[in-house]
């Protein structure tokens, strides 16, 4: 085997950005062009590493863990955590989704700088939160896992804080007005670490009270570590759920994205939406699952009915929102109810789902928040009411609007149909043992929640785009797309219509490891 | 149920007359097919980014398009004639994984060449080239034609890929392309709030009836083990009253059926299209009347052993029949009080798309889908007939027209031609097959087994199938006589359209005359035939010769409907105070407000879900759960400004007055400001670690 298939393609995907951020750094800071192309340089050499590991992909061998290194390469001795990392085909599409992602962000800021500019630091902190994001998809050590979990948070809290919306706001219950940016920050911040701090819990006591001391995912995986634990494991479980449940997030511990979403700097929002909420999907599908099975069974009806909660619920909430930034957060819950319905079948059928769900919401919701970011820009507001008549201004933004609009409503042909309309049908034969009248009745209310997420996004749609510009708008001159956000925009939009078009491009590295990682855990 | 509609089973035996037919499958000719979608599609996409600098702007490529697939589906028919062809054709595109029996579940794009999607492909193909080289015309000077045209072609490409699909995944994926493309079209002017309101209400009904056809076809696949029609089909033919399949057959019968009610407009999900006649007229006349619409008649069709089987579907074919008598009845006497001569003819559509269901529902396969054939022709006819009036008087209103009879008379004529096709006059295309489909109500009545009143609701339906005969023929003699006789009542001088315009109404109304010659009762049987290359034979019942005395019973009512209308109409023309006679008390206001369906939808569920209903959500989610949130943050700062307070003094064993100032005034805000972040986290951190060492010791 190769170096490059032996761990070392994966660590120089996942540290390359670190590395870059580094090199950032040391530029002075007037030279912005200089900052930007390195930044640029280090993204895409690891997207470009992230694709070549997909072409060499043993696709036959999708359920085996592959690019990791042969032997144990020890961390930290004493608690026997390993450097262990891996891909399989459930994490090789988040993997490049990830790198994707990034570059695409890099190319989207190069002239998009939110206040108060600063591109160095900003880049920067891009760079980092690459890191951590594909570090994530590639730890197959809990420990490891957890670092890179907890490494995206600190970019992603700056670039809210610094760069986020300077609107003041009152904080409901506390009645302090503050700027938003400030209370998303800490929102986020607090509520995440909160939930990370149940999951470092329900790490630990895999690691002391199952048995094993290990930190191996591929060693505590199979059942064995959850007997290990006995009565535990209910609370074990239950911390993990908190974690990852806060990370997605599951309706009732969604109200941190919102604010985040609403006053994150654009690219911010974006691989806010891409990448980190798949974080706590991802977890589920590798961790939860795998590590935990019979309390995963115990606990699929919990999950599946919040999970058609937040769908229905979302999709309310967002009848209700006059901002359009807003509105695009709110109803990255309800998809991710559709991804989190079809994990809680147990079944390989709707972890596929879920799966091509994370990807194309990735995509798809992605692309949105980039669009409003670039609307508000122009417009300096996101209020959809003054925004009216859009595509009569900016014709093919508009017209990327409305594409847009229509995959995130779950068009089948584009992306985002095949994780909503198959997590559905997955409901309908739920793994054996739960109960099928309750998951029968889940997939009745989920498909009814589509209705109600074609009604916000075909309204925001009308208040949006179509009727006549306001007078307001007149004497401004706007420009459509620039070459910048095309660049960003066309791999999107070339995306959705791919894997829309021919979902094997997920569904070929995924079905094969799910059915064995569903066979794992629940036999048969 | 079932044994009341027992005489299913033995139709099942292919079709009862004629000598076995030769079958093949199609050869290079189906092999090929497979362009028929394809080409249009691209079609589309080529128009969007190249349309500007293509032929005629974006028109060469749309009908281009369409000729081709007009060319392709005649030739299919004829050989089809000639040799039934069955060919089915795929493309994997992905496994999902394996049901609880063990299938695995694999997507696929595919494309089907039977009897019935070539009948289709001809259709779309024959009436898409003539809309689309009417709309050259009719869209001339639009201020978005080449968008126009790439929408149309979209919508061309959505329905083949619909009729050409021979899985349920796919038939989904062609069902919301041609959704999407409505919804383009009908919001064609989206500049007026009114017509952007009309494509929303058109795509989110719709998607209503859409949950329907999604748990269906999960229902159907997942009990099958398979998305493919031939697998359906396969479990079908075995007929076994256990297998998975059969013990869903209700729900999954209604399921489907709520997506057909959808997509083709029957009562109480008919409310979208009446609106969506605010699209440029050849959308409607293509879209909302001789395609788009008879989508769901064509997906019963297409699962037609599902719901003609004992043991499985046949029971929801009560709930098919009586949907579908409701609808032409109800619908039909909406389009007496219309004004918008382009409603009028919306709410013909509706009825007669109630005819077609009910034929279905009454096990007429042939007749049902006859039905659709023939009207195609003719109801695009009018609609075309239609859009050449209103170019002429810049009005939808017939209350602007009225005398046009002199100044268009090509299009007078063959918006006649197109009226008697559609009362159902000998020998125009429209009697045949009404004609069919009430003697296949007939038969229905007649074979039912009467214990549990199925002969009763056939003879009801018979008789309200003849009732809307007479209403059919009353409301366009009414529109016919608005429009075209008496005086001019509208502005400026109307003129007639040109010719790139009538020359497909004058094919249209060659059509509407010669189309049902291909099936008459005993004496050609050319469209039956051609039905009969199927994977698994309908099983429907064809009536072996005429039955006269059922053809006199439809044409006394249609030629009463003709005098009637003439009485009222023509014989005492337009006076206000006259119309005002016929406005008959509880009636008239019903009809006028639809019934009050459309208020029930808007004031019962759309403004209190946008409205209340949605706020008292968001209003949850900023009050209630954000009180527990930020509640605890108001705690831990508390907690915490204790904690330091208690330190410092601890500590300086003094007052320190800048740190209680600080505290003082810090809030959640002086987190960031202060960078005392890493204090916070440092205790959760520590927290943490108490807890687990906690678990660790005991």
């Amino acid at each position: 085997m190769s170096s490059f298939e032996n761990g070392w393609a994966l660590t120089l995907i996942v540290f390359l950005p670190a590395v870059g951020a580094a090199a950032v750094l040391a530029i002075p800071k007037a030279q912005e062009e200089a900052q930007k192309w390195t930044a640029l340089l280090f993204a895409g050499v690891s997207f470009v590493l992230s694709v070549i590991v997909a072409f060499q992909f043993d696709y036959g061998a999708a359920d085996k863990i592959q690019f990791g290194p042969d032997s144990t390469l020890t961390w930290i001795g004493a608690i026997n955590s390993n450097y262990a990392i891996g891909i399989d085909g459930i994490s090789l599409p988040l993997l490049v989704l990830s790198t994707f992602m990034t570059v695409l962000s890099i190319i989207y800021s190069w002239n998009h700088w939110p206040e108060p500019h600063n591109p160095k630091v900003f880049s920067a902190l891009i760079l980092v939160l690459a890191t951590g994001m594909a570090g994530t998809f590639v730890a197959l050590d809990l420990i490891l896992f957890f670092v890179f979990f907890e490494v995206v948070l600190l970019p992603m809290y700056f670039m809210i804080g610094i760069w986020g919306d300077r609107n003041k706001v009152t904080i409901p219950v506390l009645g302090m007005e503050t700027e938003m940016r400030l209370y998303a920050a800490i929102k986020f911040f607090l509520f995440t670490l909160f939930g990370s701090a149940f999951m470092l819990l329900g790490f630990l006591a895999l690691y002391f009270k199952s048995g094993l001391e290990t930190f191996s995912m591929i060693s505590l995986s199979g059942g064995g570590a959850e007997r290990g634990l006995e009565g535990l494991a209910v609370w074990v479980f239950a911390a993990l759920f908190l974690g990852f449940a806060v990370k997605v997030p599951m309706f009732p511990f969604h109200t941190w994205l919102p604010d985040a979403h609403t006053a994150a700097p654009t690219v911010g929002s974006v691989l806010l939406a891409a990448i980190l909420l798949k974080l706590g999907t991802y977890a589920f599908v590798r961790i939860a699952i795998p590590i935990m099975p019979e309390q995963s069974q115990n606990w699929a009806p919990v999950i599946g009915i919040l999970a058609v909660v937040g769908i229905i619920y979302a999709s309310l909430a967002c009848l209700a929102q006059t901002d359009m930034k807003r509105l695009i957060a709110f109803s990255s819950v309800g998809h991710m109810g559709f991804v989190m319905l079809g994990i809680a079948t147990l079944t390989d059928i709707g972890i596929n789902a879920a799966i091509i769900g994370m990807v194309a919401h990735g995509i798809i919701t992605g692309l949105l928040f980039f669009l409003a970011g670039s609307m508000s820009h122009r417009y300096h507001t996101r209020e959809m009411a003054r925004l009216g008549g859009n595509q009569k201004l900016l014709p093919i933004m508009g017209g990327i609007l409305g594409f847009t609009a229509m995959a995130s409503l779950g068009l089948p042909g584009l992306a985002g149909f095949w994780g909503e309309f198959l997590s559905l049908l997955a409901a309908f034969n739920p793994l054996d043992g739960l109960s099928i009248p309750l998951f029968r009745t889940l997939m009745v209310i989920g498909a009814v929640g589509t209705v109600l997420a074609a009604g916000y996004l075909l309204w925001m749609l009308q208040k949006v785009n179509f009727g006549e510009p306001s007078d307001e708008w007149l004497e401004h001159e706007m420009h459509d797309v620039d070459g910048y956000e095309l660049a960003a925009w066309v791999p999107l939009l070339v995306a959705t219509l791919a894997i829309g078009v021919f979902p094997k491009i997920v569904f070929g590295a995924t079905t094969d490891a799910v059915s064995e990682m569903v066979r794992m855990a629940f036999g048969g | 149920m079932s044994s009341l509609l027992a005489f299913a089973a033995p139709l099942l035996l292919a079709a009862e007359d004629g000598a076995p037919k030769e079958f093949s499958d199609g050869g290079v000719l189906a092999e090929w097919a497979w362009l028929i979608p394809v080409v249009p599609m691209v079609a589309a996409f080529a128009i969007v980014f190249i349309g500007k600098r293509s032929p005629w702007k974006g028109w060469g490529l749309a009908t281009g398009s369409m000729a081709f697939v007009m060319i392709y589906g005649a030739i299919l028919f004829i050989s089809n004639l000639n040799k039934g062809i069955t060919y089915e054709g795929s493309v994997a595109i992905g496994e999902i994984g394996t049901d609880p029996y063990g299938h695995t579940l694999g997507l696929e794009w595919g494309w089907m060449v039977d009897g019935l999607s070539i009948m289709m492909y001809l259709v779309v193909g024959l009436v898409g080239f003539l809309v689309f080289t009417y709309a050259k015309g009719y869209m001339e000077g639009d201020i978005r034609y080449t968008w126009f045209f790439a929408s149309f072609a979209l919508f061309g490409g959505g329905m083949l890929v619909l009729v050409s699909a021979p899985n349920l995944i796919q038939l989904i994926v062609g069902w919301e392309l041609v959704g999407v493309s409505s919804y383009l079209l009908i919001g064609h002017y989206w500049e007026e709030h009114e017509n952007s309101s009309a494509a929303i209400k058109a795509f989110l009904v719709n998607k209503v009836a859409d949950v329907g056809l999604f748990i269906g076809a999960i229902i159907i696949s997942l009990s099958v083990g398979s998305f493919r029609f031939t697998d359906i089909m396969a479990v079908i033919a075995e007929g076994d009253s256990q297998s998975a399949l059969a013990r869903f057959s209700f729900w999954a019968g209604v399921a489907i059926f709520i997506g057909a009610m959808g997509k083709s407009a029957q009562f109480p999900l008919h409310v979208w299209l009446p609106d969506a006649m605010a699209g440029p007229t050849p959308v409607s006349a293509l879209m909302h009347a001789a395609t788009m619409v008879t989508a769901g008649v064509y997906l019963i069709g297409r699962l037609f052993p599902f719901y003609n089987t004992e043991f499985f579907a046949d029971d929801t074919r009560y709930i098919i029949i009586i949907i579908g008598t409701l609808t032409l009845f109800l619908t039909g006497l909406l389009a007496l009080v219309a004004n918008d001569i382009k409603k009028v003819l919306a709410y013909s559509t509706l009825s007669q798309l109630g005819y077609m269901v009910t034929a279905m529902g009454a096990g007429a396969y042939t007749a049902g889908l006859f039905h659709l054939f023939t009207h195609a022709f003719f109801k695009s006819l009018l609609f075309l007939g239609a859009g050449s009036v209103i170019h002429a008087v810049h009005s939808n209103n017939m209350s602007d027209m009225g005398g046009l009879r002199k100044y268009m008379p090509q299009t007078f004529w063959t918006f006649l031609i197109g009226s008697l096709a559609l009362a159902g006059i000998v020998p125009l295309a429209g009697f045949w097959s009404k004609d069919e489909i009430l003697a296949s109500i007939q038969y229905a009545g007649q074979n039912y087994t009467t214990a549990q009143g199925g002969a009763e609701l056939a003879n009801f339906v018979l008789v309200v199938a003849i009732l809307g005969a007479f209403v059919t023929a009353f409301y366009m003699t009414r529109a016919v006589s608005l429009t075209f006789f008496g005086e001019y009542k509208g502005h400026g001088h109307p003129h007639e359209s040109p010719k790139i315009m009538t020359y497909p109404l004058i094919a249209l109304a060659g059509f509407s005359v010669v189309a049902g010659w291909i099936n008459i009762p005993g004496v050609i049987k050319w469209f039956t035939e051609a039905l009969e290359a199927r994977f698994l034979a309908p099983g429907d019942h064809h009536p072996e010769a005429i039955n006269f005395g059922l053809a006199a019973i439809g044409t006394v009512a249609a030629v009463a409907g003709i005098a009637i209308g003439y009485f009222i109409w023509f014989a005492d023309r337009e006076t206000q105070k006259e119309r005002d006679k016929f406005r008959i008390p509880v009636l008239y206001p019903l009809l006028e407000h639809k019934y009050y369906i459309d208020d029930f939808y808007m004031d019962g569920i759309v403004r209190p879900l946008r409205g209340p209903v949605a706020r008292a959500v968001d209003w949850f989610n900023g009050h209630i759960i954000d009180l527990v949130i930020n509640g605890t943050g108001w705690l831990a700062v508390r907690i915490a400004r204790v904690t330091y307070w208690v330190d410092q003094r601890g500590v300086d064993g003094v007052f320190n007055a800048s740190a209680a100032a600080t505290g003082g005034t810090g809030g959640l805000v002086r987190l960031l400001q202060t960078g005392r972040i890493q204090q916070y986290v440092f205790l959760i951190v520590a927290g943490t670690v108490v807890l687990v060492a906690g678990f660790i010791i005991f």
